[in-house]
Order: structure tokens, then sequence, then C-alpha cells
């Protein structure tokens, strides 16, 4: 109930108060308490041994025209989103909002109407690609199979792969193995680019990629994002090159949202423990500020049985009881309610010796 | 284009920028590579021969396959008028060898592209659905795997009846589950690949994955693996003919001459092996054909 009242609420605030512009408040994608279990069979006859909890309850929004970072450690939960994003898998709970209608529920939109106007682009720029396509087949082949003529989907595959920076005259009958990473990634952009996406999500889209390809896929990415008025997903687990594309970000840690804000307030003055010991991990440029402790220590807890109350507060270095008792809430942090942490550190009346000194008209409220 | 030629007449360094690729298809480009090698060019050719001859046999045998003369019974090899000798009812060997093609190649080939159809749709089907589908079917699949083939195949024979249809479908349902399982494992791995989900979010559906992703995939394996069974099933039909549940006597059947020559092998003993010598250039032939197959079918160099 706790927590149904408090995305609400902040869905409420993400509405009111959009990043980007006056009228386009109206977030392109949002999610609501988006739930994912991963059955673990393997019992006395494939009876469930347990459930990874992927994604627990998580819930943001999208506003157009903006880019959204995900971050977080391997696990956390952020391809398990992007693939729900997409629905690539069902979630189990929870819900997907296209324009403000329902994904795949009464009244709303079809799954088929969803992959219309929302796209992906995977990590593994080699393993997504079909070894037996040529890079023209492979942007034409989900136009083809939406039903466009053969010649009309090879033409746009075309018109494409130009647009991604690829020759076609030199590339479009080119095999994966023919093509270098940053190409193969290429191929896969305009794969997504040729269904004429509204939302492209980019799950660790330039992981793989050494940095100097990477450098020039990102640069692609923002250039397409202004030509196209695109929204972006971005999930990586790379801090510096979401805070280098991103409007706001994300933080997942767990199968939970951690912490939303912009991204130059989260980076600066992060709320949430676990944020901060992220952004304190980046290696910095000055060799005299070696990083030789790891910010965060121990591993990542178990998703099947993940510590009650506040995920992190196994590693976290100023938990306490109150930490293990109740689950955290997304809370304003400082005084800009776009920028939230779920940290009982940083709500008012959690208990937690840190929490911030409420106001006297809702210290009265509590009283009361 | 033309600013292209402005360029490379300005720079130092004038890149030769080869003219386009001939746009090719998938099945152009195999075909193009398959042509390349010499190997399975050759195989091909020879096949095409004993195809042809047995198709065109009545033009081509020199004497009646079915003429029996007790005079002149296992004639060596070179004889006058015999030249590959004669069977041990003095039957013209050159002539029933060509004659057997017929029934052989039928035996091998049609059972073998039936059981390709069939245990392939139902191996990627279910190798595509995965799960409890996946489960059921390869479980009655596996009901097949317990017997050994030439039992099954007897014991299938035995109860469909003797003659040459029934000895077909025989065959036909004993190659049906090993193909089947391939296509099933092959399907699995190609399934889980991120290239198919990337096609799924692109919004394609099953059957258009199936035939644009999963095919391209594993049809080499499958074909390679199939022609790999048409010797086997050549052989395995002569088993039945032997056995009385295929093909009868005095049909022309290299495995059913094979097995009456058996008892003159010691007389004589060339005679005895020519059977067995055009079942293995046949089998040997699909082989390599299928491997060059293969290969060609790889994109990759």
């Amino acid at each position: 109930m706790n927590s149904a009242s408090a995305t609400t609420e902040r869905s409420a605030r993400s509405r009111a108060g959009p990043w980007n512009a006056g009228e386009e408040d109206r977030p392109v994608l949002s999610v609501h308490e988006l739930k994912k279990y991963f059955r673990l069979s393997g019992g006395l006859f494939g009876a469930a041994r347990g459930y990874v909890q992927a994604v627990d309850g998580v819930s943001f929004s999208v506003s157009k025209g903006e880019t959204l970072g995900v971050v977080g450690e391997s696990g956390c939960g952020k391809s398990t989103t992007a693939r729900l994003l997409i629905r690539l898998i069902k979630p189990d709970q929870g819900r997907i909002l296209l324009d403000g209608q329902d994904v795949d529920g009464p009244n709303g939109i079809s799954v088929r109407a969803l992959r219309h106007q929302v796209q992906m682009v995977f990590q593994d720029s080699y393993a997504s690609l079909n070894p037996r396509h040529t890079a023209a087949e492979e942007v034409s082949f989900g136009l083809s199979a939406q039903g466009v003529a053969r010649a009309e989907a090879r033409n746009r595959a075309k018109q494409v792969l130009d647009f991604v920076g690829l020759d076609p005259g030199v590339f479009a009958d080119r095999y994966p193995h023919e093509l270098s990473g940053g190409q193969r990634q290429r191929v896969n952009i305009a794969r997504a680019l040729a269904i004429n996406p509204r939302v492209l999500i980019l799950d660790e889209a330039v992981s793989s990629l050494d940095k100097s390809v990477e450098a020039q896929v990102l640069n692609l990415l923002i250039d397409i994002k202004n030509r196209l008025g695109l929204t972006y997903v971005f999930i990586s687990h790379d801090l510096n090159v979401v805070q280098f594309v991103s409007d706001r970000v994300l933080v997942m840690y767990l199968g939970k949202v951690v912490e939303i804000g912009p991204v130059e307030k989260v980076y600066r003055s992060a709320g949430h423990p676990y944020t901060r010991a992220l952004i304190a991990s980046r290696l910095s440029m000055n060799p005299r500020r070696r990083i030789a402790a790891p910010p965060v220590m121990g591993d990542l807890p178990s998703p099947i049985n993940p510590p009650s109350g506040c995920r992190f507060r196994t590693r976290c270095p100023i938990a306490e009881p109150v930490c293990a008792e109740n689950e955290p809430l997304l809370a304003a942090v400082g005084d800009d309610s776009l920028h939230v942490a779920a940290c009982h550190a940083m709500a008012p009346r959690s208990g937690h010796s840190l929490a911030p000194v409420p106001m006297s008209r809702t210290a009265s409220a509590s009283g009361a | 284009m033309s600013s292209s030629t402005a360029n490379s007449t300005q720079a130092q360094i004038e890149i030769v920028r080869r003219p386009a690729r001939i746009q090719l298809t998938y099945w152009q480009g195999v075909g193009r590579r398959l042509r390349r090698d010499p190997i399975p060019m050759v195989c091909g050719g020879i096949l095409v021969l004993i195809i042809a001859a047995a198709i065109f046999a009545p033009w081509i045998a020199p004497m009646d396959p079915y003429k029996t003369s007790l005079l002149q019974r296992l004639q060596p090899i070179g004889s006058p008028g015999h030249l590959l000798g004669t069977d041990e009812l003095g039957r013209d060997m050159l002539s029933r060898l060509i004659y057997g093609g017929r029934v052989s190649l039928l035996m091998g080939l049609l059972p073998i592209t039936i059981a390709t159809l069939v245990g392939s749709s139902v191996g990627i089907v279910a190798g595509f659905l995965g799960g409890k589908t996946n489960m059921v079917i390869m479980r009655i699949i596996d009901v097949f795997f317990a017997f050994p083939s030439v039992l099954l195949a007897v014991g299938l024979a035995g109860a469909l009846g003797a003659g040459p249809v029934n000895c077909l479908i025989c065959l036909a349902l004993v190659f049906t589950p090993p193909i089947t399982r391939v296509a099933e494992s092959a399907t699995t791995q190609i399934r889980n690949q991120d290239f198919v989900e990337a096609a799924r979010a692109t919004g394609a559906s099953a059957p258009s994955i199936i035939v644009g992703h999963v095919m391209t995939n594993v049809s080499s394996l499958i074909l390679t693996y199939a022609s790999s069974l048409i010797s086997v099933a050549i052989v395995l039909s002569s088993g039945l003919s032997f056995l009385g549940l295929g093909i009868a006597p005095p049909t022309a059947d290299w495995g059913l001459m094979l097995n009456t020559l058996r008892q003159s092998i010691f007389i004589a003993p060339v005679n005895a092996v020519l059977p067995g010598v055009m079942i293995l250039i046949t089998s040997v032939c699909f082989n390599l054909l299928s491997d060059g197959l293969r290969t060609a079918m790889d994109v990759k160099p």
C-alpha cells in the first residue's frame, strides 16, 4: 500500500515537473510497479526451487525527447527491464504505458503496436546479427516481416544504412563477419531505426565496443536522436557514458530503483549511499587520486533471497536497524522533487538517525 | 557520384572503389560457392550419371536384365557380350546394375526426402516453441530411439507387410526420428541467440522468424545429416529385401543383388562385390556432395 502511493506520488511529480519542455509533459513511456520473477525449476518434477526477483516493483517514466540513463551493477535487472519494456518477456505484474495507453491491457495497445514504436539495440553486436544475413537483409527483415514489399523494404534498408553512416554500396551485401564491431553495431541500430520507432532502448549498446569506436557510435546515437527526435532509454554500466548521454539517471540495485534524478544532480549530490559508492568507483584521470579500496564491499546479495527491508543494507556503510525492518520509499533528495532516492537516511520520519529533520508543519502532522 | 570522382582526382592516394558486388540472394551465393568447389562438383556429376542411367535404363542397358542363361553363369568381367560379367543365373551384370539403380536410388532418396521434410518441420517447430511442446514431441521421438534402426525397420516392415511401397514408408518412419532430433537440437541452439530476440523485437511473427532466421541457420546441418543417411537407407532397404520384406527377388536392386551373389563370393568374388561398389560410389558421392553443400552454405570463407 505504501509503495503504491509512493509510486503514484512520484509519477505525479514527474508529470507535473517535466524535464524537457512545457507542453510535452506527458511521458512517452511509463512503467508502473513492474515485476518479473524468474522461476528456478530444478526440484523434483520441475517444482520451483525459488524465484529470482530480477525486477521487483520498478516504476519510472520517460518524457518525449529525453534520454533516461539506467545504471547498476551486473545482475541488478537492467537488461530484464529492457526486455520487459519491449515485451520480449512478459511481466508478472505491473503496467507499461505508451502514451498513456496500456500495453497488452484492456483498451490498450497490442504488443505488435508497441514494437512499431519502441525498438531495442542489443549489447552483443555479433550475436544479435544473423550470420547468414547480409546487412541489408538484416535491416529489411523486420520490415518485410511486417508486410512491406521486399523491394521497398530493401530500399528503406539502404536508406537507413546510409543514415547510420554505412555506405549502402559498400556494406549492404556484407555479412556480419565481414564487418567490424562498430559497423555491426551500426547495422543493429539501423535495424531498429528501420521500423521508424519513437523510443529506442539501448541495452549496453556501446559496452562491447572498443573505446574509439564507442565514442563514434555514441556520437552517432546522439546525432540520430537529435535528427529524428527520438526518446532513449540508455542502459549501461559505464557511468561516464551515462553521464555523457543522459538527461536523467535511474540507478538500480537488485531489481529495485534506488535513485532517479537529473544527471548532474545525481552525479554531484547523490542521495543513496549505493549511488555515491558507484560514483566514487569511477576512475580518476589524475593518477594521484588513485582508488585502491573498492567503494562497495562484498558481492551483490542473491536475488533469490534478497535482504529484508532495504536491499542494499548488507553492504551499506550507514545501515541501521530500521533498514532491515522497512523497505525505504523514494523520497526527495534535497529540495528538488525530481531527484528522489529510496533511502531511509533521506526520508523524513523514517527512524534513521541521518534522516532529515522534518519541517515544523510535517513534524506536527507526525505528532498528531 | 560526381563528387566522389572529383575527390579521387584531388586526393593524393587514389582510392579505387570496387564496383558494388552483384546482388546475390543467399541461395544464389550458395550455388556460386558450390560451383567453385571441384570435389562436390565431380561427385555431383557422377551422381547425375548414375541417376540418368537409372532413368534411361531401357535405352542404355545393353541387354535384358531379367534374361537368364544357365550356360553363361558367373562369367568374369570383360567376357564377350557381358562387359561386367554375369550373375549366378547368367543375367548381364551391367544391365542389372543400371536397372538396379532405379529401385536402389528410389529407396535411398525418397524415404530420406520424406523423413527430412517431416523430421525437420517437427524438429524445428519443437525446438522453436520449446517448453512443454518440445518435451512432448521429443519424448515421443525418444520411443523410436529405444529400438536399433534395423530392428525398427524389420518390425515396421513386418507389421506393414512386404512390398516396395510399404518398404518405403517403413524406411521413412525409421529415418524421421534421428532427423527430428538433429533439427530440434540445432533449432534450440539458434532460438536463444540474440538475433532471434532482435527479430522478435522488430515485430516479426514466429513463422517469418522460422523461415528467415532459423531455417537459414539449421538447414545446412539438417541437409548434411540427411544426405549421409541416403547410403544407410540404400543398405537398409537391401537388408529388408533380403529378409523378404522389401523388393521381391527377380527385380534388380543393388542390395538384393549383393545378397543373392553372396553365395558365389568364393567362385566369382569380383562379380559379387560389384553391387556393393555401386552402393559405395553412390553413398560416398552423396556424402562428399553434402559436405561441399555444407561448406557452400556457410557464408564464412
